[in-house]
């Protein structure tokens, strides 16, 4: 199955992390209907990078926020991120 | 970005010793993002926390995004200090370390 065009985006946007693994899920069919759906879609992202070694959750959090960047205000309305440092896999 | 508004979520967030800002209130969350910080917050002991409605004031929901550099909401800020959106508070609750950082103020 070929991705979305935003979540070909968001694979483009991570990338500067050089992850070893990203799968986004799209979970905007669950959320159809609710006021902030009018905003952008919801995704699920679980990125494996050896940027995240030794960070805590919000320094991770803030990597992944920077690197998607713009495209929170256009498409997105909520990540969820589920960031792991190699060794935590 | 207004000083002013800066200055209010300074007061805010320090003079309270839990705060939730969200979407909606406790009783009525308008997402389920906040919904879920809400029961996170519950589960974790806390008896009551200042909570604000960012949907009532395009200015504040901006300039807490500002003031935390963070671009997401609900945003927890415990002693002060921001803690972090829906997906840390509840990898924190999970490791039991939201519940340690609310000891002592669970009474407030």
């Amino acid at each position: 199955m070929s991705d979305s065009p935003t979540v070909a985006l968001l694979k483009e946007r991570l990338a500067v992390l050089q992850p070893l693994q990203v799968d986004i899920v799209d979970d905007s069919h669950r959320h159809a209907g609710h006021a902030g759906a009018r905003e952008g879609g919801h995704y699920q992202v679980t990125i494996v990078a050896a940027a995240f070694s030794g960070k805590n959750t919000l320094a991770r959090h803030r990597l992944v926020h920077e690197a998607v960047g713009d495209l929170k205000r256009s498409g997105i309305h909520a990540l969820v991120i589920h960031a792991r440092a190699p060794e935590e896999v | 970005m207004s000083d002013d508004i800066q200055q209010r979520i300074h007061a805010t967030v320090t003079g309270n010793p839990v705060v939730l800002y969200m979407k909606g209130t406790p009783q009525f969350p308008q997402c389920g993002f906040s919904a879920t910080a809400v029961q996170i917050l519950k589960a974790s002991g806390v008896a009551s926390f200042a909570s604000v409605n960012v949907l009532d004031d395009p200015e504040i929901r901006q300039g807490i995004k500002d003031y935390a550099n963070w671009p997401t909401i609900p945003q927890l800020y415990i002693r002060g200090e921001f803690v972090g959106g829906c997906d840390i508070m509840r990898e924190m609750y999970q490791a039991g370390e939201l519940q340690k950082l609310l000891e002592g103020i669970i009474e407030a």
